[in-house]
């Protein structure tokens, strides 16, 4: 190897880098972070530090012996039964299953479980389905066992929604109808979220996971930072995990805000404080990964958000790990050595609370 | 995926005692390193034997908070977190429910 370590890029293919190329990128993904969040870049020492985290020379790394964090996930246990779209591995399990084989073969920290579309809008019209299961598993799992689903604003537009189709709005020149439809879809998305949180409170659930929220941009992220608020006004007993879908909210609409926080634009250190604000108790930054930048870049841009949201923060934090955010590359079978390398930066360099 | 951040970086759920300081950031929304301090002064350990498999496994024997080897006869599940939440003095919502429908 000489002057030269393995490293990915953001689309998982693996490159041979020389070793100042990989501290430039380093370099160059703090500054970028920095540069849009208006947030400190890392330390020389923390870069030097995520350098000797990317150049260990074993496949997998770990973090320290006592540094070690929460694992939560976002429908982990799907992934034993569901399909090659749903990053699962398709073997014939019950939700109940893998559920307890995640918690006890996986020793995974919280478990989960999910409709298989993974939004809250179609877990609605079968809600007592969804309890029934939830309370069934939830006699037998011994971790804290959650309910998860992505707010998904996109799915209550036309054709599958009931409001007219913002996106399709705008580039006709229809501005007013389009803002009007994505407040229309965001007022019904709140209530549905509303509505699932209180129907399986009923049965005992130990957490609810608003998970990607601000995916359809700044109205769908309103719609579930005032969701958590009621879930929390009528429930306070209700830990909800709130977590984001990049490293800033997108302006789709562009004016709406909560208690005066313009929420479009916002990067991870100003929206944990507003997850906060609403009730929740853990929030999860999410940082895209970019395809075509490597693994440094784009992990010192990741831990970077970390180091500034975790400092911000009133709440446990935790990374979005999973495919295409916070370094980690953006396939179907994210590679061990990157995926391990991410684990442990934005835990001993960004000081992130959990996974 | 979820299992390389489980080996790198996870505390080790019902092996050690990563469940109980995930509900702490759940019920009490503590920070890493609050939530662990938590739990070890409950469990009268140090932080650093939270994840040590060979010291949690005796406890969560003794407490009667679940073992990750099945043991059988021995509490899991609701009856588990039943466990949990009086060691930990926390309320869990499913442990709530399991006790407003227990009648002696």
């Amino acid at each position: 190897m000489g002057n030269q370590i393995f490293v990915r890029m953001g689309d998982g293919e693996r490159v041979r880098m020389a070793i100042s190329e990989v501290k430039d990128n380093i370099r160059a993904g703090t500054a970028e972070a920095a540069k849009w969040g208006e947030i400190p870049e890392l330390t020389s020492d923390e870069q030097e530090q995520l350098f000797e985290i990317l150049a260990e020379p074993g496949r997998a790394v770990s973090v320290n012996p006592g540094e070690e964090v929460i694992v939560t996930d976002d429908g982990a246990s799907m992934s034993f039964y569901s399909g090659q779209d749903g990053g699962g591995v398709g073997t014939p399990m019950s939700r109940m299953q893998a559920v307890l084989t995640y918690e006890r073969a996986c020793g995974a920290d919280t478990t989960s479980l999910g409709h298989s579309d993974y939004s809250y809008k179609p877990v609605k019209p079968i809600i007592n389905f969804e309890a029934n299961d939830y309370y069934n598993i939830s006699l037998h799992t011994t971790a804290p066992f959650l309910y998860g689903a992505q707010p998904n604003m996109g799915r209550y537009f036309q054709p599958d929604g009931p409001c007219p189709n913002a996106s399709e709005l705008i580039p006709k020149g229809k501005v007013q109808e389009a803002l009007d439809a994505q407040e229309e879809a965001a007022a019904m998305l709140e209530d549905d979220l509303v509505y699932v949180g209180r129907k399986l409170a009923e049965v005992g659930l130990e957490g609810i996971n608003f998970d990607t929220c601000g995916s359809a941009g700044d109205a769908d992220y309103l719609a579930a930072l005032k969701a958590v608020r009621r879930l929390k006004d009528d429930l306070p007993d209700l830990p909800v995990v709130m977590g984001s879908s990049g490293e800033f909210i997108l302006g789709m609409h562009g004016g709406v805000d909560y208690d005066g926080a313009r929420l479009a634009g916002l990067y991870p250190h100003d929206q944990v404080k507003l997850a906060a604000d609403a009730g929740a108790s853990i929030y999860g930054m999410a940082v895209n990964t970019t395809t075509t930048k490597p693994l440094p870049w784009n992990l010192a841009q990741a831990t970077t958000f970390m180091k500034a949201t975790t400092k911000a923060a009133a709440i446990p934090v935790h990374a979005n790990v999973g495919m295409g955010v916070c370094g980690i590359p953006m396939m179907e079978q994210p590679p061990i050595d990157a995926v391990t390398r991410v684990s442990k930066s934005l835990v001993q360099i960004g000081k992130a609370d959990g996974l | 995926m979820h299992i390389p951040h489980i080996l790198a970086a996870c505390m080790g759920g019902i092996r050690t005692a990563g469940d109980l300081v995930a509900w702490m950031q759940l019920t009490r929304k503590l920070k890493i390193d609050e939530a662990k301090t938590y739990v070890a002064e409950k469990l009268k350990i140090e932080r650093l034997d939270l994840t040590d498999e060979d010291i949690m496994r005796d406890i969560r024997r003794d407490l009667e908070l679940g073992t990750v080897t099945s043991i059988a006869g021995g509490p899991k599940g609701i009856r588990a977190k039943h466990n949990a939440a009086r060691v930990l003095d926390i309320d869990i919502r499913s442990v709530n429910l399991f006790k407003s429908q227990w009648h002696t």
